[in-house]
């Protein structure tokens, strides 16, 4: 097996600053969360949280780097757990 | 002991082994996936118990921890850049960081459960019974969805452990570092998982 033969190395720099835009990610949530919004609180906080979400799958998890098939794999999970999450609220709000 | 570097006749496949890692996180997703599943559920069936009880939590102690592992998931990150080029010194240091991270997000665990716990907010505690079902149902959540997460870190600490004796035995380096990069992989998951468990129990008030 001829390993390793394009494996693409991060540079640090690249990993600081998506742990800076982390951070800032954070500080966001943590203000708009600490304002009365109503119900648009959890819609915020949960889109905020879903940018992280993809700054460590896309940079940390190196999906941009890496094989497309990683990223493919990682979409359809993600789309399955949306799916169960909207199939069940839709049972409960309309039961 | 002996290992020839580029020993090539050795069947090695470092794709399989990462693939069979992500196999092993969708798995990891689904089941905390379903946790969060019965959290939505039970948020909308007792909104203002949730609202109330996610109150008692403490931001701040919340918002440390979410820095700690946002930083110990850069360390890692940072640590498989190291081994790629071939500076072990470095991948040390940044595999001990992050175990120290690590560490200090478990003490700062146990002094936030230690002030519930001495609060009275445990499950089946005397004060949870008189707060009513909703706060139950949250604590109950709480204490078992943060508790499954620590549990993750806390195997993950064993595992970054072996990973830096790899390293510093030669078994993990430049030409073979897929088992660190597989568990730089694993501690990314426990960093994704608190990333939602952050605002959904201590922000969203």
């Amino acid at each position: 097996m001829e390993n390793n033969e394009k494996h693409h190395i991060v540079p640090y720099m690249t990993h600081l600053i998506v742990l800076l835009g982390l951070l800032v990610l954070t500080a966001l949530t943590i203000a708009v969360t600490s304002i009365e919004l109503g119900p648009l609180t959890v819609t915020v906080a949960l889109v905020l949280a879903t940018s992280k979400a993809l700054l460590v799958l896309i940079y940390f998890m190196h999906l941009k780097f890496d094989n497309v098939i990683y990223s493919i794999m990682v979409g359809f999970v993600m789309f399955s757990i949306i799916s169960i999450i909207v199939i069940t609220f839709l049972d409960y709000l309309f039961r | 002991m002996e290992q020839v570097p580029g020993n090539t006749h050795l069947h090695r496949d470092d794709e399989a082994s990462k693939i069979g890692m992500w196999l092993f996180i969708f798995t990891e997703l689904l089941l905390f996936g379903g946790l969060f599943i019965v959290y939505s559920i039970y948020r909308y069936l007792h909104p203002v118990a949730f609202e109330l009880a996610a109150d008692e939590l403490d931001v701040v102690t919340g918002a440390v921890n979410t820095v700690i592992l946002l930083v110990s998931s850069m360390t890692i990150a940072m640590s498989v850049t190291a081994i790629q080029k071939n500076d072990k010194k470095l991948t040390l240091l940044l595999l001990g960081a992050t175990l120290l991270l690590a560490l200090v997000f478990m003490v700062n665990k146990y002094f936030e459960w230690e002030a519930k716990i001495s609060y009275g907010l445990y499950p089946g505690s005397g004060r949870l019974h008189e707060f009513g079902h909703g706060d139950t149902l949250f604590f109950g959540l709480y204490y078992f969805m943060t508790g499954l997460h620590a549990l993750h870190i806390l195997i993950g600490m064993c595992i970054i452990g072996v990973v830096m004796y790899q390293v510093w035995k030669n078994n993990v380096r430049t030409d073979k570092f897929a088992f660190l990069e597989n568990t730089g992989l694993y501690w990314h998951l426990v960093d994704l998982i608190w990333i939602f468990l952050f605002p959904l129990f201590y922000l969203i008030t």
